[in-house]
């Protein structure tokens, strides 16, 4: 009998159309940036896709001045209304574009076009669909009758998701009539560039929204730039706090939306198939490159080894390759250095004592690749189960009583996500209750949308991003 | 000899209650059994049936997939207005699906009334295409258990390779899981050789959780297979039941070792429709399944479908239901 | 016989409920407010002279009772501030006593700002109840989920009371923190901390728990920059930081930073420093800030 094979589904690169170069998008206009050039690679083929300016200091200056300009001359006295319509422009090119974007996103990260396809693009337009109507009700989200924009906003956003982060941040940026200065990551920078052409097509006025494109340099730079009067990061904690330092002791204000090492608890009594599902989806969607990955999985003592014979006959199914198939669960890992870091991670599980498996599916020959991985018999204190690997690992933990299980759950610096899997409609609640983390996923897990905040607990940042929350981050004196 | 039956029945509830480890097996502690299978989450079940249903199929898998599925039809007529010449009809059709490329597989079973067995028996002869009867007073199951019982066996005479019965929703909705699994194990009994399998009208039931425990009972109760759906009632089989079932044989291979069918039929028109189901088959219980003896559609028109994509694959246009030769064509030429 | 000599007060510390002296054993002189510029100042009393062990000290209470005060129903924590303004109202004498010789007041100015402090508790023992149906909201996702946002403490505050006014700028930034179920590691104002070791006596009868509120006095600029990098403080108010001598309070801020504290910047603009108007009713983000919001999802099905 022959087996299911899945034949290569891919979708057509035809629909994205890369330059070999891409300046920086300022004040409206492509302009040469004056820091040297890196190149963005597809990480399923290590193929050079473009060549991308740096911006330097200056270049951050210009943009800051533009935005400023913007800011004072047209944006702050463009009545709410019609900053909405802009927003509404810029949601509905995106989802004309939707598969432009996708294809392009999937190139450029490496994520699976089934993502990018149904999730990273859709929900970016809706961020904007869903800011666009805030614009002209201002008044009415419960942070004072007259709120006030903060002018411009400098922006630093992550590899992970590109163009749904920035969508987190432009359009409730623009929507609370702030004009923005946004630097994409160094290894996915396209898509945002593309965005700067939806821009254009939306004739958004120029200086409302810049793109300048770099390293942790031009970063630091938009951080430390004086005429800028607040930061939006998502990222990494280390540079959460370096941010936090350098705004310290001014007026500044700032949003951080940083690292988590996520529980994802499992009582005895959990939908089990479901659960499964949401184990799979908590670590493995995006390639576990998601700061609210539930990458701490805690099981009921009593059900630990079923739920781990099922994880391992689940993860048989995961397709791990070429992002752009339809048929692929788990694309590529993002760059070498972060492929090195999980790999790095992983040897520290095994030194550790704790039983490594992964499902042995066979990688391409070129490209960043890491299998589902998954580590049982971890324990609080290993280091799998208190550093963020931010890939597909899970660390497999056990516990005996709902006190254990919220205890382990908050020992962590961290504070971003939770899971809970239990059919006991009080549990849930109590569990929710005790857990010291911004979003709490029960019987589901890694849902997003622009109506519901995000943004965690003590080291995973400051503020919330989406819903009425979200909007506080860009309106002074409101949080 | 009619002792035989009544024996059968005896051992199903002495296998039911080693499995159930009580010494007595009574309402309460089929109850408690049931009851104690992990529940379903909703949004979650039909959020991974919706996921499975957007792999892609491309090319020769297609090819593949398409041929399993054809062979895995139990082609159905089940109308007040069933003919002989009716049944004769799909009986050739199941013999020879499609008359301009004989490779075509064949369908795995015809699917008649009692009274229609004989007639496609005949009209199949000695072939490979099974004929299965629905009984026990189908669609609604509402009769005596001597009624349903008489019912089955009048199928299995007139030579029946497989019997599809009704469960008692009435009684299983009103937490009677004892009658449920006395009628399958009774109607077990008087099937013989033929395979039972037995329709839980997911419809009725409702929620997943009711698919899950009724799957459950009726493969103790002895189902050789668990079957959606009658397709007299809407919803009949949707992608997610058909996943709670599929996650119960395999639970069930699991703990007893033993490989029960499983059958979503009513609702299932196209292709991809079929495809995606076996993409369920394949990743929640396995490849073991991908065999006719283990999975089943009950359908009529999904066959034409898959004609019609079976020749486009072949001639690389696509074709027309007129080019696809049927004793009940579609009404639109 | 002549006047009666009367007794006076030991003012010490307020610590998990307690009132130790400073483990120091230091103390230091308070004295009134000058009458006029170049007047010999008049002694008052010898305050306890809090040192950084007794902030250490003072955050284990607070965290010890954190999960308690937070726990307990917002109802409860509404009346047990409540309770706080019927104490002080019953010592009101002393606080405005407290309040004229250490700020140089009028007994009129001096009555009024004691009466503003109570009516401050009062108008926050009613936000207890009201801040999460103000804070929080349901979110009306697109798919088949009940989505529920709450606000909740972030933990121990460390708050740098005012310097100026010793009352109503006290209970203007302590009020807020606790009654959304932080509990609080207060640094009083150094010149006029009597008022503040009155109110700790005022907590410690009015049904607040021990270590809810910790109360040191002490100069700001000896013990705020341990507070500040203190890893088991998760909110850092800066108010009081206007016109302490050497203490910067973005230094204080880029401490913080190590573990991401919640801040309050003092008020004024840019690096300057200064104390705001505590006369006008305060704006809710006293409270939101020393806020996390927790977003819980949950599936609707059958």
């Amino acid at each position: 009998m022959p087996t299911f094979e899945y034949a290569p589904a891919p979708e057509s690169r035809a629909v994205v159309d890369i330059a070999s170069s891409y300046g920086l998008f300022i004040n409206g206009e492509w302009v040469d940036g004056h820091g040297t050039t890196f190149k963005t690679v597809n990480p399923a083929s290590e193929e050079v896709l473009a060549d991308i300016h740096e911006g330097d200091a200056s270049d951050v200056d210009l943009a800051v001045k533009a935005a400023r300009t913007a800011y004072s001359r047209v944006w702050s006295r463009m009545s709410g209304a019609d900053r909405g319509k802009y927003l509404f422009r810029i949601a509905r090119l995106l989802q004309e574009r939707a598969r432009e974007f996708a294809v392009l996103e999937s190139l450029d990260n490496g994520k699976p076009i089934k993502e990018t396809r149904d999730v990273d693009i859709p929900l970016a337009a809706a961020h904007f669909f869903y800011h666009a109507g805030w614009a002209d009700k201002l008044g009415h989200a419960g942070l004072g009758p007259d709120p006030q924009p903060y002018g411009v906003v400098g922006q630093v956003i992550p590899w992970n998701f590109p163009l749904l982060m920035l969508s987190w941040k432009i359009a409730p940026a623009l929507a609370t009539g702030n004009t923005v200065v946004l630097k994409p990551a160094e290894t996915t920078p396209l898509t945002a560039l593309l965005f700067a052409e939806v821009c254009q097509q939306a004739d958004l006025p120029p200086g409302v929204v810049n793109i300048v494109t770099g390293a942790r340099e031009t970063g630091q730079a938009i951080v430390d730039h004086p005429d800028i009067d607040k930061i939006a990061f998502t990222g990494s904690t280390g540079v959460g706090k370096m941010i936090a330092r350098s705004i310290a002791g001014t007026r500044k204000g700032v949003t951080l939306e940083l690292g988590g090492k996520g529980a994802n608890i499992v009582f005895d009594d959990a939908p089990i198939d479901q659960t499964v599902e949401g184990i799979v989806r908590g670590i493995f969607f995006n390639q576990g490159h998601v700061c609210c990955a539930g990458s701490r999985l805690l099981v009921q003592e009593s059900i630990a080894e079923e739920v781990t014979r099922r994880l391992q006959r689940r993860l048989a199914t995961l397709r791990v390759g070429d992002p752009l198939d339809k048929n692929t669960d788990v694309g590529a890992i993002n760059s070498r250095a972060q492929l090195d870091k999980i790999t790095q991670l992983s040897e520290a599980g095994e030194a550790e004592g704790a039983q490594r498996w992964d499902n042995g599916c066979p990688l391409p020959d070129k490209g960043f690749w890491f299998r589902p991985t998954v580590f049982s018999g971890v324990t609080q204190t290993h280091r799998i189960a208190q550093e963020e690997i931010f890939g597909p690992v899970l660390s497999v933990l056990t516990f005996r009583t709902p006190q254990e299980a919220v205890a382990k759950a908050n020992n962590t610096p961290y504070g971003l996500s939770a899971g809970i899997w239990t059919d006991k409609g009080s549990r849930i609640l109590w569990t929710a209750d005790q857990l010291k983390a911004g979003v709490v996923w029960a019987n589901t897990f890694n849902q997003f949308d622009p109506t519901s905040p995000f943004g965690g607990y003590k080291e995973s940042g400051y503020g919330r991003e989406g819903g009425r929350h979200g909007l506080a981050g860009y309106l002074k004196g409101s949080n | 000899m009619s002792s035989a039956p009544a024996d059968a029945a005896v051992d199903a509830t002495a296998r039911a209650r080693d499995f159930l480890g009580v010494t007595r097996l009574t309402n309460a502690a089929l109850t408690t059994w049931l009851h104690g299978l992990p529940g379903v989450d909703q949004v979650g079940c039909e959020a991974r049936a919706a996921g499975l249903g957007t792999r892609s199929i491309k090319n020769d898998s297609k090819r593949w997939a398409i041929d399993l599925a054809i062979s895995m039809i139990d082609l159905t007529t089940l109308e007040g207005a069933d003919t002989v010449g009716r049944v004769r009809g799909l009986a050739a059709k199941a013999l020879t699906p499609d008359p301009t490329d004989l490779s075509t597989p064949r369908p795995a079973a015809v699917c008649v009334y009692g009274d229609m067995v004989a007639a496609a028996k005949e009209a199949l002869g000695d072939s490979d295409v099974k004929v299965a009867a629905v009984a026990t007073v189908f669609p609604s199951g509402r009769a005596s258990v001597p009624v349903k019982l008489l019912d089955t066996k009048d199928a299995v005479a007139a030579g029946a390779d497989e019997i599809d019965m009704v469960i008692d929703r009435g009684a299983f909705l009103s937490g009677n899981y004892l009658e449920v699994f006395n009628q399958i194990a009774k109607v077990k009994a008087v099937c013989g050789a033929a395979r039972l399998k037995v329709i839980m009208e997911t419809g009725e039931l409702v929620t997943y959780d009711n698919v899950r425990r009724a799957s459950w009972l009726s493969m103790l109760a002895g189902g050789d297979f668990i079957k959606t759906s009658t397709g007299k009632i809407s919803p009949a089989a949707t992608l997610p039941v058909t996943l709670i079932m599929l996650e119960a044989v395999r639970d069930w291979r699991d703990v007893t070792g033993e490989q029960i069918g499983v059958k979503p039929a009513g609702g299932i028109r196209t292709s991809k429709d079929a495809v995606k189901f076996l993409v369920a088959v394949n990743e929640v219980a396995g490849e073991d399944w991908l065999d006719n003896h283990y999975f089943r559609f009950g359908a009529s028109s999904l066959l034409n479908d898959l004609l019609l994509q079976r020749q486009k694959l072949r001639t690389g246009v696509y074709s027309s239901a007129v080019y696809i030769a049927d004793d009940s064509p579609s009404t639109a030429y | 016989m002549g006047a009666r000599l009367d007794v006076r007060k030991t003012y010490k510390l307020y610590i998990g409920g307690t009132f130790p002296r400073s483990e120091s054993g230091r103390s230091y002189e308070v004295f009134a407010a000058p009458a006029r510029a170049g007047a010999t100042p008049r002694f008052l009393a010898n305050a306890a002279q809090g040192s950084r062990k007794d902030a250490r000290d003072a955050v284990v209470a607070a965290r010890a009772a954190q999960p308690g005060w937070a726990g307990a129903t917002a109802y409860n924590r509404g009346q047990v501030l409540y309770r706080v303004a019927e104490v002080m109202e019953g010592r009101r004498a002393q606080f405005a006593e407290e309040v004229r010789v250490g700020e140089g007041i009028s007994p009129s100015r001096a009555d009024s700002l004691v009466s503003q402090a109570i009516d401050r508790w009062v108008w926050y023992a009613g936000w207890t109840d009201k801040i999460a149906q103000v804070a929080g909201n349901p979110n009306p996702v697109a798919g088949p989920f009940f989505n529920l946002s709450v606000p909740e403490p972030c933990g121990v505050v460390a708050i740098l009371a005012p310097q100026e006014s010793s009352l109503l700028g006290l209970v203007s930034v302590i009020a807020p923190a606790i009654a959304t179920g932080n509990t609080a590691v207060v640094v009083s104002s150094k010149d006029r901390p009597l008022p503040a070791v009155t109110l700790s006596e005022c907590l410690a009868t009015s049904d607040v728990p021990g270590g809810v509120v910790n109360i040191i006095t002490g100069d700001a600029a000896e013990i705020a920059p341990w507070l500040a990098s203190h890893r088991d403080v998760n909110g850092l108010d800066l108010t009081g930081s206007a016109g302490v001598e050497g203490l910067a309070w973005g230094e204080l801020e880029a401490s913080a930073a190590e573990t991401l504290k919640l801040i309050v910047r003092p008020g004024g603009a840019g690096a300057r420093a200064e104390e705001p108007d505590w006369a006008i009713e305060p704006a809710i983000s006293r409270m939101t800030t020393f806020l996390e919001t927790k977003t819980v999802w949950h599936p609707k099905g059958r």
